[in-house]
């Protein structure tokens, strides 16, 4: 390279940001006695318009030719700036990026230290900037056809509103029909509108639309590919039924001799067939075999199930398939679960009988419930006094740290029905109220004129004393311990991430944060994508969501997909693995290594050879390679040398 | 009045998880030691052990690789990878006479701020305690030099000529 290699150096005081802690214009007098470096400059906002002017500017009349901006992270501003580069004609790649900011002056007391720091981190990127090649974005085929793992009231508002953009939908439920947590809801606060009448229509035109394909009791088992072009392994788990050949009769599960399994839906207040659809509305309306506890493959005889069917739909020998399916991006619903009240014996669930969680709660009051919308004691009586007890499991550092948001106007709702159903006392022990949403607390000011009792003090522990429920507690308002009697305890457990969370996190490679759930790429600015191209999350799987926040993050996550899929083509990053023939000694090292098999071995020429489709530039290759051979885009020995030389020059 | 001994260390951090990590130790305004200049790769698997030897022969005092959590890799497994190579590094640190607290690998996600801070805090001071590095007498030159003779070797090969001189 025969240029003459002119470095502009421009350090940003991001406001106050960087310049409080840095002293900005010190940190460009340096540079501007480094190596190769023709302008050097401190500004107000890099970013903004007339900051990335100034870099225009001296690109064409300076003649720049390699761009160092010290500022933010560049995973926060690397892409604008390889476009101001891009915009006059440099390649993008002839830039660098000095984190001056989250990684000097937010995380430094010390004003001289982060000025040293900011300059040790400058002279790196100036080292390094002159060793930088032109790369350059390619492009490959976008398919258009979008996958949504659960199909709860997330993934239906998502798969809905892909399909309304006339892209192919497939939505993968774990569960025997769609509809998660939602379908279990009696009523849904503030507007107390039946659950099951605004959510089943949507079921339902899942089913009935032409471009979204359901894969009900079905698993995500692997994920191939990357952004625009994921190849998906699906597990249909063996249903024992028909999907085609069964009409939803039900005659089967009239006649399934095994009556007494606890029905997990119901959340364990009744029992059900080993032939069973797991509630009216299912979708499909189709059932399947508990396989555990049917007779039939208990015991080898039975099969009444199979007699009785007027289709011949009941198939003993169906086993698990194993589909294969091609999208250009993913969505993630998966939602949540309930906390455990058992882990905290001190609540007394599953010890006493009439300690129940607010699921179990909402399935009584539920008309098509186990008690037809009857509250009840486990001896069929009417309790005459009800408590509530908030934050069973959040807010509470032996439990979850966080917030479950939704719960607090949930129990609203539930002590309102309480009240209604019974006409008896219904106490309600919270340590703060927070009703956060619209008409939230409107609603908490209706409740409160309702004659509930509000106790503000957490329902710390439930005994039984003579036959009789006890919740003590201590009264932070009149700053007393007092002992509550009541005939039931209703627990409001907390929202935490479902049991599968962490495997599939690992199926699709992206990240969990420290509660647990799915970690969004930026926590304001890009709360429905993940750090994986391609991948969305909505609803409660990111974190504890009410159903308002979890349908406009379903509509959210579906417009993201559009955008992208619509864009036809797909841009991959230039960062690959590049293979020297002449320096490779042919050893295969790095084909072991390779994640994504992405290298192969020329047998002719004794050499590796590096599908770039396939690779996706983590260097492992390189980092493995005993000749120096393999090359990692922008990251090469030499340049990650260089600046390991930059850091230490100060 | 001596200066109290401020060290030099290496962070190497993976772009994904231990990078992410650190920023979000900044935009939490946690505070720590400035000690750690850090090195972005995109995976901790493109470490090429090299590179910390190279960091300590330019002086460093520490060097500090960071990558995801196992299991929680970007890229997989390449944090596998670098974890092998630890076993090798520090065998290699230690027969070069090089103390093992100036070496270390921790896996620190894009959450974890906290835990950045920890690890950083730590390193630190146990650098600190041992005082600035000290190279073994030459050995870097001596490698580098073998290094480079074993280049113009291959290279005068290469170019149809005998071996050494």
């Amino acid at each position: 390279m025969s240029e003459e290699i002119k470095i502009g150096v421009y350090v940003c005081h991001c406001g106050s940001n960087i310049a409080d802690k840095v002293d900005c214009a010190a940190v460009a007098e340096f540079a501007s006695k480094l190596p190769n470096v023709t302008v050097a400059r401190d500004f107000q906002y890099m970013c903004a318009d007339p900051g990335q002017e100034l870099i225009r500017k001296d690109i064409k009349e300076q003649g720049i030719n390699r761009v160092v901006v010290a500022s933010c992270s560049p995973r926060m501003h690397e892409p604008t700036f390889r476009k101001v580069c891009e915009s006059v004609g440099l390649n993008g790649y002839f830039f660098e990026m000095a984190n001056i900011r989250e990684h000097v002056s937010w995380c430094t007391e010390d004003r001289e230290a982060a000025t040293e720091k900011a300059k040790a981190l400058v002279a790196a990127a100036v080292a390094r900037v002159p060793l930088q090649e032109p790369l350059y974005e390619r492009y490959a085929d976008m398919n258009d056809r979008v996958l949504v793992i659960g199909g709860g009231i997330a993934g239906i508002e998502a798969a809905l509103k892909v399909s309304g953009g006339n892209k192919e939908v497939v939505i993968v439920e774990k569960e025997p029909s769609i509809g998660g947590t939602m379908a279990k809801l009696d009523k849904t606060f503030p507007t107390l509108d039946c659950s099951a009448c605004i959510l089943t229509p949507k079921m339902v035109e899942c089913a009935q639309r032409d471009n979204v394909k359901l894969y009900t009791y079905s698993e995500v088992e692997k994920v191939d590919g990357y952004v625009g072009n994921f190849t998906v392994t699906i597990r249909k788990k063996a249903r024992s039924v028909d999907l085609d050949k069964c009409t939803g009769c039900g005659l089967c599960i009239t006649k399934c001799p095994t009556k007494d399994i606890p029905h997990e839906w119901e959340e364990n207040l009744t029992t059900r067939t080993a032939i069973f659809t797991p509630f009216p509305q299912a979708v499909p309306n189709k059932p399947v075999i508990d396989r555990e506890n049917c007779r039939y493959f208990t015991t080898g005889k039975c099969g009444i199930c199979a007699k009785v069917c007027p289709t011949d739909a009941v198939d003993f020998e169906q086993e698990d398939e194993l589909v294969t399916e091609d999208f250009g991006a993913i969505i993630v619903a998966t939602g949540f679960e309930l906390f455990d009240p058992s882990v905290g014996p001190q609540w007394g669930f599953g010890k006493f009988d009439n300690v129940i969680t607010s699921l179990q709660f909402e399935r009584m009051v539920n008309a098509s419930g186990p008690t037809k919308g009857k509250v009840l004691l486990k001896n069929g009586e009417e309790p005459k006094s009800i408590a509530i007890l908030h934050c069973i499991g959040s807010r509470d550092e032996n439990y979850h740290e966080y917030c479950s948001r939704f719960c607090c106007t949930a129990a609203l709702k539930l002590a309102h029905l309480a009240k209604e159903k019974t006409n008896g006392d219904v106490y309600s022990f919270y340590i703060d109220m927070r009703t956060f949403g619209k008409g939230y607390e409107e609603f908490y000011n209706r409740i409160m004129s309702e004659g509930i009792h509000f106790i503000r003090g957490k329902g710390t522990e439930v005994v039984e004393r003579k036959g009789q429920l006890l919740v003590r507690t201590e009264d932070t308002l009149l700053g007393k311990y007092r002992e509550v009697p009541v005939d039931m305890v209703v627990l409001m457990a907390a929202c935490q991430p479902g049991q599968d969370t962490e495997k599939l996190a690992q199926t699709l490679a992206i990240q969990r944060s420290a509660d647990g759930f799915f970690l969004e790429a930026h926590p304001k600015l890009e709360p429905l994508k993940t750090a994986t191209d391609g991948i969305f999350l909505c609803g409660a799987c990111q974190g504890p969501k009410d159903i308002p926040d979890s349908v406009a993050q379903g509509a959210g996550a579906a417009s993201e997909a559009l955008s992208l899929i619509s864009a036809g083509k797909v841009k991959i990053s230039p960062i690959v693995a590049r293979c020297d023939e002449d320096k490779c000694g042919g050893c295969m090292i790095c084909i072991n290594l390779c994640p994504y098999t992405a290298i192969s071995y020329d047998e002719e020429k004794k050499v590796a050879v590096v599908n770039e489709a396939k690779c996706k530039g983590c260097g492992t290759c390189s980092g493995s390679c005993p000749t120096g051979a393999m090359t990692n885009t922008n990251f090469t020995d030499e340049q990650i040398m260089t600046q390991i030389e930059g850091v230490l020059a100060v | 009045m001596t200066k109290e001994f401020e060290p030099r260390i290496v962070g190497i951090l993976c772009n994904w998880c231990s990078y992410a990590g650190a920023d979000l130790a900044g935009i939490s305004r946690i505070k720590y030691p400035p000690n750690v200049r850090i090195v972005r790769v995109m995976c901790s698997g493109r470490v090429d052990p090299s590179f910390v030897l190279k960091a300590f022969a330019e002086g460093a005092d520490g060097v500090l690789v960071s990558g995801c959590h196992p299991v929680d890799c970007h890229y997989i497994e390449g944090n596998y990878k670098m974890w092998a190579r630890k076993v090798m590094l520090e065998t290699m640190l230690q027969q070069l006479g090089i103390e093992p607290e100036r070496f270390r690998l921790t896996w620190v996600s894009a959450n974890e701020g906290e835990l950045f801070k920890q690890y950083v805090t730590e390193m630190v001071d146990a650098v600190k305690k041992l005082g600035p590095f000290q190279k073994p007498v030459n050995w870097m030159t001596e490698l580098l030099e073998h290094e480079r003779s074993l280049g113009t070797a291959v290279q005068e090969i290469a170019a149809g000529g005998g071996v050494g001189e």
